[in-house]
């Protein structure tokens, strides 16, 4: 009896709502992975019942892999992710400890700067940038997003990783200098190594933001041969108003394995990178 | 310029001056650290910042010189019907994607907040919509709110809900509710999530306290959970705000701004205008204009904190 009722609360204040807010936030990735099977006969009769696949098939991922230039894509797009992601750890992390752990002159003026640069949205800045790239001849050159990724991306690390070095306790970093250690080393070999989860929170924050990113990439990425997963699926499988949804969907579906893989490795870290700024204040 | 200010530092005392000996300060060794970052955060976000101040002075077209035009491009804005659609549109999506993030996000960690075998798990997946490239998902909602082959309209008129389907991309009113719903269903697992968070760091004993004094389940909720988690719901919100009104490419991809300005926002308006018609000046006249609103939330924001 008072069991039927534990389970029953439960069920109302759990187990259904729950499931409600899975189904809501994973059916467009359902959605997503049937088109992306379902040959053209099916996803262009209105009269077949769309929740199902009833003849699956994987043309469209073969039509992606050898009509477009999907590989390529995806190519640039993990080149981008890589390279930004390491310079953005590896200036955010210089940027971080100095003002985190020294006291010197202009301190306080660099941390409201980091902070002011992290809230500065990119469509203030992507008009004048276009213009910059262009004089700098750097037009339809994978380094053009290279260089305007980490602008991104180096704030949130730097002010991630802040909070992370200031939990390290003075005492060790001075027993290392009283040991004869420079400054560089006791950066290097004490308080790093402690604080590998937040590197690797700010690695695999900048890795799906630059993953994600769209608007520089549009702007400056004109040609098939540079662009990125998420330019070239909205560029070039719309071609004006006809839609090759099930190649879209496959690239959709594709496009996203290589962020879901980090993730599902890094989640712990990912969770907390992102409550790092707003809980732990 | 950088080394200037360390030599107010303090020599550390007994230590001979040697280069090493310089190096060693920490008014040297942290600026020697800090300038790779600065001088590129200057280069690609101050610089750009105040160049496209300028560049909205200017009428100024692609490949040809700018002229300096005065406040001409904000005063052209003014008179404009389609601006005042662009910031009333804005204010509608910033505004409807707040609250539904917010209510929805304070539910989903509610519910999270509970023991049960897989959480772990289920928070992983319900972060999914979060961390996936929002242009990539948004292919899959566009196909979703397809005219003609929606899956939507197939479950609400073989329910007997409605007799046909609706185009929810072609009318003004149910392109901006698809967009504040896509857009719901994209930031709702950051709030989920990092309020989740911040009701893990509420003692148990609390809870148990105010049962003990008879608090029903709404009044613990009132009295306990809700002034607890205050600080990071106000925070988050701030974020979330900030970063909706800069939101692109959910827009860019779903509607295009469409049907006729419908759904733009100032960044995609922007974007038309510096872009694809290659009126420089006037874009980032149109780009400056989410400006007072912004710095009116960073510095709420920055007070905020500063007071916590």
């Amino acid at each position: 009896m008072v069991d039927g009722r534990d389970f029953l609360g439960r069920l109302r204040r759990l187990y259904l709502p729950l499931a409600v807010f899975l189904v809501l936030m994973l059916f467009p990735f359902y959605w997503m992975l049937i088109t992306s099977i379902k040959p053209n006969r099916e996803l262009y009769n209105a009269r077949i019942m769309p929740l199902i696949v009833h003849q699956p098939t994987l043309k469209h991922y073969i039509d992606l892999l050898y009509e477009t230039n999907f590989l390529t894509w995806t190519y640039n797009t993990l080149l981008v992710a890589v390279v930004t992601t390491l310079v953005s750890v590896v200036l955010g992390t210089m940027m971080a400890y100095p003002l985190a752990r020294m006291r010197f002159p202009g301190a306080a003026v660099v941390a409201i700067g980091v902070a002011a640069t992290y809230l500065v949205p990119q469509p203030l800045l992507f008009i004048p940038m276009s213009d910059i790239i262009n004089r700098l001849d750097l037009g339809n050159t994978l380094t053009a997003v290279m260089l305007t990724y980490p602008t991104l991306l180096i704030p949130f690390s730097a002010w991630l990783l802040m909070g992370y070095f200031k939990s390290v306790p003075r005492e060790l970093e001075e027993a290392a200098r009283i040991d004869g250690a420079s400054r560089l080393q006791a950066m290097t070999r004490i308080v790093l190594p402690l604080c590998t989860p937040g590197l690797l929170s700010a690695g695999i924050f900048s890795f799906t933001l630059a993953q994600n990113e769209f608007l520089y990439a549009l702007i400056f990425l004109a040609k098939s041969e540079v662009r990125t997963v998420p330019v070239g699926a909205i560029t070039e499988l719309i071609r004006g108003d006809v839609f090759y949804w099930g190649q879209l969907m496959a690239a959709a579906l594709l496009g996203s394995v290589p962020v879901a893989i980090i993730y599902s490795f890094f989640v712990e870290y990912y969770v907390a990178g992102l409550t790092a700024g707003s809980v732990k204040n | 310029m950088a080394v200037g200010p360390a030599s107010l530092a303090h020599p550390v005392a007994g230590r001979p001056f040697t280069l090493k000996g310089v190096l060693e300060r920490e008014g040297v060794f942290s600026w020697l650290m800090l300038s790779p970052g600065v001088l590129f955060l200057l280069a690609f976000i101050a610089y750009p910042f105040f160049y496209g101040i300028f560049l909205s002075l200017e009428d100024r077209r692609v490949a040809s010189p700018g002229v300096f035009v005065g406040l001409a491009n904000f005063q052209t804005l003014m008179g404009d019907a389609v601006f005042w659609q662009v910031t009333r549109n804005t204010f509608v999506y910033v505004a409807a994607t707040t609250v539904l993030k917010l209510a929805g996000g304070l539910g989903m960690a509610l519910v999270m907040n509970q023991r049960f075998r897989g959480r772990n798990l289920a928070r992983a997946f319900l972060l999914l919509p979060f961390i996936v490239p929002t242009a990539l998902s948004t292919v899959a909602w566009m196909w979703i709110l397809d005219p003609t082959f929606s899956v939507v309209n197939w479950l609400l008129v073989h329910t007997g809900v409605v007799a046909k389907g609706y185009s929810f991309l072609g009318n003004a009113t149910l392109a901006m509710g698809s967009l504040i719903v896509v857009n719901t269903w994209r930031g709702m697992p950051f709030y989920g999530i990092t309020l989740l968070a911040g009701l893990q760091t509420i003692s148990p004993d609390l809870y148990e306290a105010a049962s003990i004094d008879g608090a029903t389940t709404t009044q613990r909720f009132r009295y306990v959970t809700l002034p607890i988690i205050k600080p990071v719901l106000i925070i988050v919100t701030m974020f979330s705000v900030i970063f909706t009104f800069g939101d692109f490419q959910l827009i860019y991809a779903l509607t295009h701004g469409g049907p006729a300005n419908a759904t733009h926002v100032f960044s995609t308006w922007a974007f038309d205008i510096g872009m694809s018609a290659g009126l420089l000046g006037m874009g980032a006249a149109v780009a400056l204009a989410i400006l007072p609103a912004l710095a009116a939330l960073i510095v709420a924001l920055t007070i905020y904190l500063r007071r916590e």
